[in-house]
């Protein structure tokens, strides 16, 4: 059970990028999320970002508050605007348009 | 309802029996809608409440929970997919429903589910266990009973992945179901499914249709119940009202007739009618048709009978669909009947409306919720012809029977006025109208000799002895009088022309007298004369009579001389007395012929 699990070790106080996972127990789904979610940001943001884990099942009263329906529901709260992404982002490119890396991955090309 | 459903258990028999003990059912507390499915909506079942924008699934939903956390004591949750909390409390304040207070009791909670597309990506499987999980944690915060989906195929236009989505779907129902709670669940009309989402292929135990249909302008909303399983419903289409009381539905047609028959009466008002109506007036409870042309008095007919029942303390309402309030009680006023003293005491109510105003329905709803309020004894509907213009024939014909039913089980005294049209055959009234009524009062304008008259008929009257005879309806500043009507060699005359008749027979009766009297004079004098002659006769007679006796007892005397006479002759002669004998026998002959 990971209550508001703080993120790699590299996560400040200062990151640019902050992101939030909703979850329901440590379901196949949610532990795909979070495993998916963690080598994009390493890939696209390493250092820049921070990821809080929030699971519904122990908190039920945080999901009305981001609106939550689906699980694993990703938002991202900085950098503005917010966005919602839902989904264990086993597909990469939307995750990658949601999150909008999409140009730099583009960069990179 | 109850004799409804034990006839037919009887008659489904044992299978239904135990299907009905084992569904419990959880009360609405929706007038009418507890009548019509024998106690409410599946217990710890999802109901799926469809129909077309405006039809008020929301209202049905709302109406549900709030009833059932301030009238059963079970707390619920709406969960809106579409409006806002604040949005929905100021929607429902006008019904009467004060949300924001029932959320600080912690009886009712709100929780608003907003899906935006636009926001959302979709990177992956995912689930709605999100959604199940808040659903949860509100039935847990105010321990619900009940819940509402309000309504939930808005997640359609949020979220792509249908196959996701509907599968989620029959999960979040299944798993409803297992909590026990009792869900509706709203679904807005499809083209040619119930619902656009076929919302109705999950949630299969209880369907329920809102309608709201607009014909000749008119607006009606109507609720059917397209399935409930397990249990006994109405299967019609029943019409519905939404007002500042909720939801009010008038089911299609009454329990039965099985209303009781009064032999009580009551006065119509008018001395005269009531003896025509076997001496005492309608029966309390029954339903009085009063109909006729215009202008034939109608109205100051059922004016009086309004105000007979206010002198007796009895309350009565009056549903005038052609004049106001004011305007009837100054047009009776002019007859000597003031009502305005009835309605100062509140014994009498108005409602007047144009009967267009609504569709039938709504006034049918519109009278129950009045009477169920004020509880008359006698109810006026004037004229009833009006507001059976605004639907179809059948659907007058329905409504009709359902308020005099409503009416009659009741036992309160209905009075109908019905305008007969000009051209039309007079004892014609709209759709059969007179068949369902106990009295029926016909009203006829009489055209003669250049004037107008009224005539009363009573053309039937259910259970008593009633006149048969016409009688002349004359509306004078103390009301209204029935007079006879003049009917003997000139034929049946009314009005001026009885007048005249009633005095050239007045006149004619006296002259006749006059004649007869000196008839009678001139035969005294006459007969008079004829007894002086009698006694002069008889006079003479006597002094006959008495001449001739006379006479006789002169020769009597004159013969008994002369035998006396002879006897001494004899004597003296020495004679034998032969001639004795006959003497005395010739005297004896002479008495017997004097006798005689």
């Amino acid at each position: 059970m990971k209550i508001r699990k703080g993120a790699p070790k590299d996560s400040s106080a200062a990151a640019e990028w902050d992101l939030r996972l909703y979850v329901a127990g440590q379901s196949r789904k949610s532990l795909t999320a979070l495993t998916n979610l963690k080598r994009l940001c390493e890939e696209h943001l390493s250092g820049r970002y921070h990821i809080e884990v929030i699971d519904l099942l122990e908190t039920p009263q945080l999901a009305s508050g981001d609106q939550i329906l689906a699980i694993p529901t990703l938002v991202r709260k900085l950098p503005a605007p917010m966005k919602k992404l839902i989904g264990d982002f086993s597909n990469e490119e939307r995750a990658l348009v949601g999150l909008d890396l999409r140009p730099s991955k583009e960069k990179q090309l | 309802m109850r004799v409804r459903n034990s006839v037919d258990k009887a008659r489904i028999g044992k299978k239904k029996t135990i299907s009905d003990g084992a569904l419990v059912k959880s009360p609405t507390g929706i007038r009418g809608f507890d009548e019509m499915t024998g106690g409410g909506l599946p217990r710890g079942r999802p109901t799926l409440v469809c129909g077309g924008p405006g039809c008020g699934k929301t209202l049905f939903a709302l109406e549900f929970l709030v009833r059932g956390a301030t009238e059963y004591g079970e707390p619920g949750v709406f969960v809106s997919f579409e409006e806002r909390p604040e949005d929905l409390a100021v929607n429902v304040a006008s019904l009467g429903f004060d949300l924001a207070a029932l959320v600080k009791e912690k009886k009712l909670l709100v929780d608003h589910v907003h899906v935006q597309r636009s926001e959302i990506e979709e990177t992956g499987d995912y689930d709605l266990d999100g959604l199940f999980i808040r659903i949860g944690h509100a039935i847990d915060t105010v321990g619900a009973r009940r819940i509402v989906l309000d309504t939930i195929e808005s997640l359609f236009s949020g979220l792509s992945n249908e196959g996701i989505l509907r599968a989620e779907l029959r999960r979040l129902f299944g798993w409803l179901k297992d909590k026990g709670v009792t869900a509706v669940i709203t679904g807005e009309r499809g083209d040619r499914a119930l619902t656009r989402q076929g919302l109705e292929e999950y949630v299969s135990d209880c369907v329920i249709l809102l309608d709201n249909r607009v014909v000749n302008d008119i607006s009606t909303r109507r609720l059917r119940i397209v399935k409930y399983r397990g249990s006994k419903h109405t299967t019609n289409e029943c019409p519905f009202l939404i007002d500042d009381g909720g939801f009010s539905i008038t089911p299609m047609s009454s329990v039965g007739l099985t209303n009781e028959a009064s032999e009580e009466r009551v006065t119509t008002g008018i001395d005269r009618l009531d003896r025509m109506l076997g001496g005492s007036g309608y029966f309390r409870g029954s339903s009085v048709l009063t109909s006729g042309g215009a202008g034939t008095g109608k109205s100051t007919l059922a004016a009086t009978f309004a105000a007979s029942t206010c002198r007796r303390g009895e309350r009565c309402v009056y549903f005038a669909f052609e004049e106001s309030e004011s305007q009837i009680l100054r047009n009776v006023r002019s007859i000597g009947i003031d009502l305005a003293p009835c309605v100062a005491h509140g014994l009498l109510r108005f409602r007047n409306s144009r009967p267009t105003f609504c569709g039938l329905e709504m006034h049918l709803a519109a009278m129950h919720k009045m009477v169920e309020e004020f509880e008359p004894s006698a109810v006026i509907v004037d004229p009833v012809t009006n507001i059976l213009q605004v639907g179809d024939a059948r659907e007058a014909a329905t409504m009709l029977i359902r308020l005099l039913d409503f009416l009659k089980l009741r036992g309160i005294t209905s009075m109908f006025t019905s305008l007969t049209a000009g051209g039309s055959a007079v004892e014609a009234t709209e759709v059969g109208v007179s068949s369902m009524m106990d009295t029926w009062i016909l009203l006829r304008n009489l055209e003669a000799d250049g004037e107008r008259n009224r005539g009363l008929y009573v053309l039937k009257s259910r259970g008593m002895a009633h006149s048969n005879q016409v009688r002349e309806f004359v509306m004078t500043n103390q009301g209204i009088q029935l007079i006879d009507v003049y009917t003997g060699s000139g034929g049946v005359l009314m009005g001026s022309a009885r007048v005249n008749q009633e005095a050239f027979e007045a006149a004619e009766e006296t002259r006749r007298r006059a004649a007869i009297d000196e008839r009678e004079r001139v035969m005294r004098r006459k007969h008079a004369a004829l007894e002086g002659q009698i006694a002069a006769i008889r006079a003479e007679i006597d002094e006959d009579r008495s001449s001739l006796e006379l006479d006789r007892n002169v020769e009597l005397s004159r013969r008994d001389r002369g035998d006396a006479l002879r006897g001494e002759l004899a004597r003296r002669k020495n004679a034998d007395s032969a001639t004795q004998n006959p003497q005395p026998r010739s005297r004896k002959k002479n008495g017997q012929e004097l006798r005689g």
